[in-house]
């Protein structure tokens, strides 16, 4: 399990919202913190990449789980900016 | 729960440009789906830090008018044109499926139910984002749009070269 400071809960929500809500939480956090965001849309897997990449956060990976709603990824995104 | 790792596709992030990357989109249809698909792009582009301008033009329009607000330009042509023409973020239809409105009907409640943004609420949050919106003159008066009855936030009302001038140093140029 990788660490995370602060956790966003994103499910339920589909894209754009799990990366609008990613750009706005992680403002929040101080650098070098680590934000884990929660999705259940599996386009998180190659948008939240992309996203760090374009916005020049660190992508520290992704775990992927199996829950009883479905599959379940967490991001894990390191405020670097 | 068993956690497994993924490998992301892109592991070093770049530092991003001083100047953002701008992107531009023209919306000119006032069909729910289409003014949805321009407002995602719009926002998911400002939550990566590009800056952002909407130009809306013809029935694009209809997607910033206040709901219900009717028309007071000076001739009556315009101002009935402006009345018939039901403008409103809430009020767009589907380009297909509308059915007199009972597709779109159908289509907002799904959406509703799976907890996704509408035109509406997409729209708040790409000006909370700072996506910049203008709104073409020249079809405004064509059709009988008055300032006042738009929606509060708009950046500018402006024309095509507006447009142009930002359209040129942007990355990503849509039509939609």
């Amino acid at each position: 399990m990788m660490h995370a400071d602060v956790k966003l809960d994103t499910l339920g929500y589909f894209c754009p919202m799990p990366i609008i809500l990613t750009s706005k939480k992680i403002k929040e956090l101080a650098l070098g913190q680590v934000l884990e965001v929660v999705s259940d849309d599996e386009g998180i897997k190659k948008d939240m990449p992309a996203w760090c990449e374009t916005t020049g956060h660190q992508m520290m990976g992704m775990e992927e789980e199996q829950a009883k709603s479905g599959r379940i990824y967490k991001a894990f995104v390191k405020k670097t900016k | 729960m068993i956690a497994t790792q993924i490998e992301p596709t892109a592991t070093l992030a770049q530092l991003q440009e001083t100047k953002p990357e701008r992107v531009t989109i023209v919306l000119l249809s006032g069909d729910l789906d289409r003014a949805m698909a321009a407002f995602i792009i719009a926002t998911g582009a400002a939550a990566m830090g590009m800056r952002v301008t909407v130009f809306f033009t013809f029935w694009g329009l209809n997607a910033i008018r206040r709901r219900g607000a009717t028309s007071s330009a000076k001739d009556w042509l315009r101002r009935m044109f402006g009345l018939l023409n039901k403008g409103g973020a809430d009020t767009l239809p589907l380009s297909r499926f509308h059915f007199g409105g009972l597709g779109t009907k159908m289509m907002q409640k799904v959406m509703k139910q799976n907890r996704m943004p509408g035109v509406p609420e997409l729209m708040q949050t790409a000006l909370d984002l700072d996506v910049r919106f203008i709104a073409c003159t020249t079809t405004m008066g064509l059709m009988g749009i008055t300032k006042d009855t738009l929606i509060d936030g708009i950046d500018q009302f402006a024309g095509v070269t507006t447009y142009l001038a930002e359209a040129k140093k942007g990355s990503v140029n849509l039509f939609i």
